[in-house]
């Protein structure tokens, strides 16, 4: 019952393995789940979930797997004894046999479960029927009518946990990744330089040393400050349009940058298709900043960040239009070079895959922008070449 | 078969749900660290107080900063003081073991009985930090480089990590730990909580109190949504000011004891004014 609870678990992408297996093993053989199926439900979503993200994953394949189950938990108990032993003549292998072990591959751990299951199920054919006299378990917790709610007294919280997992409370911590969070704050964090600044507080040993010898051998401490990031970063998104399909990625993006405390500073700012004299301080375009404007409070030392598909009309990036009475007509694609000749460093990146980079109005963006693809590995590249040395 | 040990009920002063329990005693019968994650301010720092208290194991806390280091915890070498005595001739600068400060996690390891180990907010350290702590929390042992000696837990402590989700932790990390998520508390829930820290409230108040607070939390746009501190320190200062009923309207008394952010509180205003300002 537990093993194949495992594997649903699995297909909805919760990361469980072989070592939150031998740890709910444990746990149960303990009696930490008070032979109840609520006690039951409490213990593996201790074990077995790692994230809030992953919490109504759980209760969804809770549910599924253990509606109509009439719980046996002495059955459940004697199961998981049975894993223990094998744990137990595990750890009495050589160093090379334990090695080979962990390398098992997730077929061949599940064919063990399985065929231990299937001993275990021949072995306690009789203690099905034990049980079912009671109706009970005979630790005299509450009993299960098959649909897996509880009868009888309630015991504090109330409920069944096919009830309560039912209910599905963790739906908002829903993530869904399509790239790993962690992974693009990985990547966005080898774009960080530091510089010593402010108050010297720390004890600079070389120093201090060259210092003493110097001074004859008197003491002569050396302080310096700590060393303080000194990365400012702009990142400007294309939102709307036909960067809604890559709505997720993008966030994702801007989420890791957001965090990032390796930064000085970062400030974001939205455009549709293209830079035309100004960008927007909020996704809604609304509080906009003069392009002229952004690059007197920016010096060059920010590394700017595009983040876009860079397709549009042709029109959009290549006709002239003024942005405001009075001022010289301009093109997209000026505007575009205006930032680039500012930002010494600036890359482009684009979630469309690069196979279709060539023929439209990319190709005429990526002359102006190194650009790469929006994907961890091609985040890393453009990380390299934001932090090229000019 | 089943092996006993003192199960965690909670404190009188710290209520817990089944599931945070129930976590809580995998952690200890498991022997691995508790990560706790929550909402700020639905008591997670207040677990290991109460965890300390129910075991009467003294509580060490190590509250993270973004410039802690992993080494911090485990221990400092005081060069600067022992240069200044080897200047000025004040005591055995032979010894180095006279200028090694036990941080937290050694002086956790060293205590000699069970210590409760409190790693607070670990997500403010940078992104390696949880990794650098994996080996020690694990084998519950380090070594002193500059000494040679090795620190080994004498008791295993009992350490309750806290994160409040400003990073991922890592996966390696996560799958060492127990892991729990405090849910925000329902309305009953509250109701003895707020027992707990004011208890003889008057109903009334309570009742009034309870259905603004949920009304303010269930708002649209709120940055920082009030939690269960808010909550009791809102009706601390309430019952000081000595005022016997509330209800939500603009002149809601006290309100920057619930709403934090400048944005909340013009939220808050614009919801009660209709909400029309800010639709576009």
């Amino acid at each position: 019952m537990i093993v194949p609870f495992l594997y649903a678990l699995r297909r909805r992408k919760l990361p469980v393995g072989a070592q939150e297996a031998v740890n709910l093993a444990r746990a149960l053989s303990l009696g930490l789940h008070e032979s109840s199926l609520e006690g039951f439900y409490e213990v593996a979503r201790a074990l077995l979930v790692h994230s809030e993200q992953h919490l109504d994953d759980f209760d969804i394949a809770f549910a599924e797997h253990f509606r109509g189950v009439t719980f046996d938990a002495v059955k459940i108990t004697e199961e998981i004894r049975g894993w223990l032993e094998e744990v137990q003549k595990l750890r009495e292998l050589t160093e090379e046999e334990k090695a080979s072990i962990e390398a098992l591959d997730l077929d061949e751990l599940q064919r063990l479960f399985e065929q231990r299951l299937k001993e275990q199920t021949s072995r306690h054919d009789g203690g099905n029927r034990w049980i079912g006299t009671g109706g009970t378990s005979p630790f005299g917790r509450g009993g299960y009518h098959p649909t897996g709610m509880r009868v009888g007294p309630a015991g504090g919280g109330g409920g069944g946990a096919v009830k309560s997992a039912d209910a599905r409370r963790y739906k908002g911590y829903r993530t869904d990744v399509v790239l790993d969070l962690r992974q693009i704050e990985v990547a966005l964090r080898r774009l960080r330089a530091f510089t010593r600044e402010g108050y010297p507080d720390e004890l600079d040993i070389e120093g201090t040393i060259d210092a003493t010898a110097k001074n004859a051998g008197e003491l002569d401490v050396v302080v310096r400050p700590q060393r303080r990031p000194d990365t400012r970063v702009l990142l400007i998104m294309d939102v709307g349009g036909s960067m809604e399909p890559y709505a997720d990625a993008v966030s994702q993006v801007f989420s890791a940058a957001k965090r990032a405390t390796h930064w000085k500073e970062l400030r974001t700012f939205y455009f549709h298709n293209c830079v035309y004299g100004r960008v927007y301080r909020t996704d809604h375009f609304a509080d906009p900043i003069g392009v002229h404007e952004l690059l007197r409070v920016t010096s060059p030392k920010y590394k700017l960040i595009f983040l876009g598909d860079a397709l549009m009309a042709p029109y959009e990036l290549l006709a002239t239009s003024a942005d405001q009475p009075g001022n010289p007509p301009t093109s997209g694609l000026h505007w575009l070079s205006v930032l680039r000749e500012h930002f010494p460093h600036s890359v482009w990146l684009n979630p469309e895959a690069p196979r279709g980079w060539s023929g439209n109005t990319i190709e005429a963006v990526r002359s102006v922008f190194p650009m790469f693809h929006l994907t961890v590995d091609g985040l890393t590249e453009a990380v390299q070449e934001l932090t090229r040395r000019r | 078969m089943t092996t006993e040990f003192r199960r965690f009920r909670g404190t009188p002063g710290y209520l817990t749900s089944d599931a945070l329990e129930s976590a809580v005693n995998c952690a200890l019968a498991l022997e691995k660290p508790l990560l706790v994650k929550g909402e700020p301010g639905t008591g997670k720092t207040l677990l290991a107080e109460a965890i300390s208290a129910a075991f009467e194991a003294p509580l060490i806390t190590w509250h993270v900063k973004s410039t802690t280091r992993a080494q911090d915890g485990l221990y400092v070498y005081d060069t600067v003081a022992r240069l200044y005595d080897s200047r000025f001739g004040d005591g055995d600068v032979r010894d180095i073991r006279r200028y090694i400060k036990f941080g937290p996690v050694g002086e956790a390891f060293r205590a000699d009985r069970r210590v409760v180990l409190l790693i607070d907010e670990v997500d403010k350290a940078d992104l390696e930090f949880p990794n650098d702590l994996l080996h020690e929390l694990d084998r519950m042992r380090f070594r002193v480089g500059e000494t040679g000696d090795d620190v080994v837990a004498r008791q295993r402590p009992i350490v309750i990590i806290t994160s409040n989700n400003e990073k991922d932790l890592p996966d390696a990390f996560l799958r060492r730990c127990v892991f729990h998520f405090i849910d925000f508390p329902d309305q009953e829930l509250m109701r003895r909580i707020v027992a707990v820290h004011h208890p003889g409230l008057d109903a009334a108040l309570l009742e009034q109190c309870l259905s603004v607070f949920y009304e303010v939390r269930g708002m649209q746009r709120m940055r920082k949504r009030p939690s269960t501190s808010e909550l009791v320190d809102w009706i601390a200062v309430l019952q000081r000011a000595g005022i016997t009923s509330v209800k939500l309207d603009r002149e809601l008394p006290f309100l920057g004891a619930l709403l934090k952010k400048e944005q909340d509180l013009a939220a808050f205003a614009d919801q009660l004014s209709g909400g029309r300002k800010f639709r576009s």
